[in-house]
Order: C-alpha cells, then sequence, then structure tokens
C-alpha cells in the first residue's frame, strides 16, 4: 500500500478512532474514582503514571473492597501483563532506538499503540526506525491526552452524581465488555471459563487472594491448550 | 471510602510497576529473542484474569452483602451477550447499564 501520507499522520490516523472508545471509558473512569472518593487530583495522577484502563478499575475495586495494599498492587499488575508481550513485540522494531526514546515508547505502550504499530509495520516493511517511531508517536498522540481529558471530565462528571447509583457495578459491566471480545480462540475461552470456575471456587482464601490464584490458572490452562492446538 | 495511604501506595506502585512491564523487553532485554513459552502465558493474562475478578463480583455483589442479585446478574448476562455478538465494548457496557438500571425499577 503506497501512500503520500508521512508516517507520523498515518499513525495519527490510526489512532483518532480511538476516541470513541477511549471517551466514554475514561469518563467511567473518573466517575467510578469519584464515587469511591477520589479526588480530580488523585484521578488524574492515577490515569497519567498507569496509563492502562482495566488496572486502574482492578485497583479501584479491590481498594474499595478494603484489599491489603500489597495484594491491590500485585492483582493489577497481573492484569497489566500483557504490556510487557507488547514491549516484547514492539522491541524488534524500535528496540535499536536510543534510551531516552525507549523511555517514552515503553510509556505509551498501550492495547491501541501496540495493535496499530505491529500490524503497520508488518504492512510497511521498508519504513526505517525513524518512520516506525513517528507512526508509534503519531497513533499516541490522539490516544494519551485524550485518556487523561476524559478521565478529569468523568471526576468532574462524577463528583455531581449523587451516590445510590448501583455504580457499584459500573465496573463488572465494564469488564465483561471489555474481556468478551478478547475471546477470540477455543484457548481463550476456556482460559476464561477455567478462570471463572477457578474464582467462584477460591472465594475463600483471604485477602481476595483467588482472584490472583484463578487468574494464573486460568493463564496456564489457556497457554497449555494453545500449545496442544498448535501440535502437529 | 478509599483511604489515602493505601490509594497513594497504589497509584504510585501500579505506576511504577506498569512501567517496568512496558520497559521490560524495549528497554531492557533488547533484540534477544524471547522463550515460546513465556510469550504463550502473557498471552493469556487478560483473558484469564478479568474473567477471574468479574465472576464473584457478578454472582454475589459486594452492594448486596453478597447475596444474589437478579438485576445484576440480569445486567451482567445482558454485557455478555451483546458483547458476544457484536464485540461493541461500548454496546455491552450499554447494554448491561439499561438492563441494569430496568431490574432495579422493576424490583422497587
Amino acid at each position: 500500500m503506497q501512500t503520500t501520507k508521512s508516517p507520523y499522520r498515518q499513525g495519527i490516523a490510526a489512532g483518532l478512532p480511538f476516541i470513541l472508545i477511549l471517551a466514554p471509558f475514561g469518563m467511567l473512569f473518573g466517575v467510578v474514582a469519584a464515587e469511591a472518593g477520589l479526588n480530580i487530583f488523585e484521578a488524574l495522577v492515577m490515569s497519567a503514571l498507569v496509563v492502562a484502563g482495566a488496572a486502574q478499575f482492578t485497583a479501584l475495586q479491590l481498594l474499595s473492597e478494603h484489599v491489603p495494599t500489597l495484594i491491590v498492587i500485585v492483582a493489577a499488575l497481573t492484569v497489566n501483563l500483557r504490556l510487557a508481550m507488547y514491549s516484547a513485540a514492539l522491541t524488534p522494531y524500535l528496540g535499536s532506538a536510543s534510551l531516552p526514546v525507549r523511555v517514552a515508547v515503553a510509556y505509551c505502550v498501550v492495547d491501541q499503540t501496540y495493535a496499530c504499530s505491529v500490524a503497520a509495520y508488518e504492512q510497511n516493511r521498508h519504513w526505517t526506525l525513524r518512520d516506525r517511531l513517528a507512526f508509534y508517536f503519531g497513533v499516541a498522540t490522539p490516544v494519551m491526552p485524550n485518556w487523561l481529558a476524559f478521565t478529569g471530565l468523568g471526576a468532574l462528571v462524577g463528583e455531581a452524581i449523587p451516590p445510590g447509583l448501583a455504580l457499584d457495578f459500573a465496573i463488572p459491566i465494564t469488564f465483561i465488555a471489555l474481556a468478551v471480545p478478547m475471546m477470540r480462540t477455543g484457548a481463550h475461552r476456556v482460559a476464561a471459563l477455567t478462570a471463572v470456575v477457578a474464582s467462584l471456587m477460591l472465594t475463600w482464601l483471604p485477602y481476595s487472594l483467588g482472584v490472583i490464584v484463578a487468574g494464573m490458572i486460568g493463564m496456564v490452562v489457556g497457554a497449555e491448550v494453545e500449545r496442544r492446538t498448535e501440535m502437529p | 471510602m478509599i483511604d489515602k495511604f493505601p490509594l497513594w501506595a497504589v497509584i504510585v506502585a501500579l505506576g511504577a510497576g506498569s512501567f517496568l512491564l512496558r520497559f521490560v523487553f524495549i528497554g531492557w532485554v533488547g533484540n534477544r529473542s524471547l522463550p515460546a513459552w513465556l510469550l504463550r502465558h502473557l498471552r493469556y493474562t487478560a483473558v484469564a484474569v478479568l474473567p477471574a475478578l468479574i465472576a464473584p463480583l457478578v454472582l454475589w455483589p459486594p452492594a448486596t452483602d453478597g447475596a444474589i442479585d437478579a438485576p445484576r446478574l440480569a445486567s451482567a448476562l445482558a454485557a455478555t451477550v451483546v458483547a458476544w455478538i457484536t464485540r461493541s465494548v461500548i454496546g455491552a457496557v450499554l447494554a448491561g447499564a439499561s438492563v441494569l438500571y430496568l431490574g432495579l425499577w422493576l424490583a422497587g
């Protein structure tokens, strides 16, 4: 596919549609954070430092259940383990950049920058490192600032919403909406189903540890199913 | 309500940890290739952890002190079905929210 647009502008064009997902999702995070008692500053700092919706929702949910701090951190980081996979997938394309640039690349690793960039790199194998970086930060340009902006807007809205709107259930609904479309293969579905059953059976474990243990079990089972289905 | 100390500890530790996860390969490991089994496991983290987190919240919501709640169960079902069929995140959230409020209203 030949095009006259610069890689940076192609990146922006690839990132722009994600605002449609980020905007309501970021706002929802702001609202839920406000309901959980975070002020707008705390919600913004969390979005700026963590930059990962699912982990932020996980942390909020477990914090409001008064789960011990260490467990909250471990559970939310487990949700974010996929970022390490993205980092690994980007390394062959961007790994030769200078250290400060790689720090900036790492900060911007999110679902959207990873998915768009790896797809574009496979299509444009002639791109130089400079082109690849331009595309990558092009995707990040509409994505990263809007995550912050809509968190802030949500926090403002949330402070105005009266309590008692059953917002406790906003997180489960959001997670279902996020997780179900991820079930692309049988191995994904087996991993999820195993994790659900294990989690329901392990609620007796203290400190919500059952969530982490069940997640690990689901992860191992999913990987094993993939390994077996790939074997000739 | 969430206390300030655990909140800030989580914000800082989760921020630092998330950055390290993003930085680990592109920053440190570089172009060395990774064992296939590791990448295979990393692929299944989100699809396993998110359902593990949701399942008890759907079946035994803290808001009802753990009692099974028809509106919340119906809401989760609606979100699942819509997400399954349409693959639309926003559509699923809207379906789940509509059924939840309808159910809570019907339940009085």
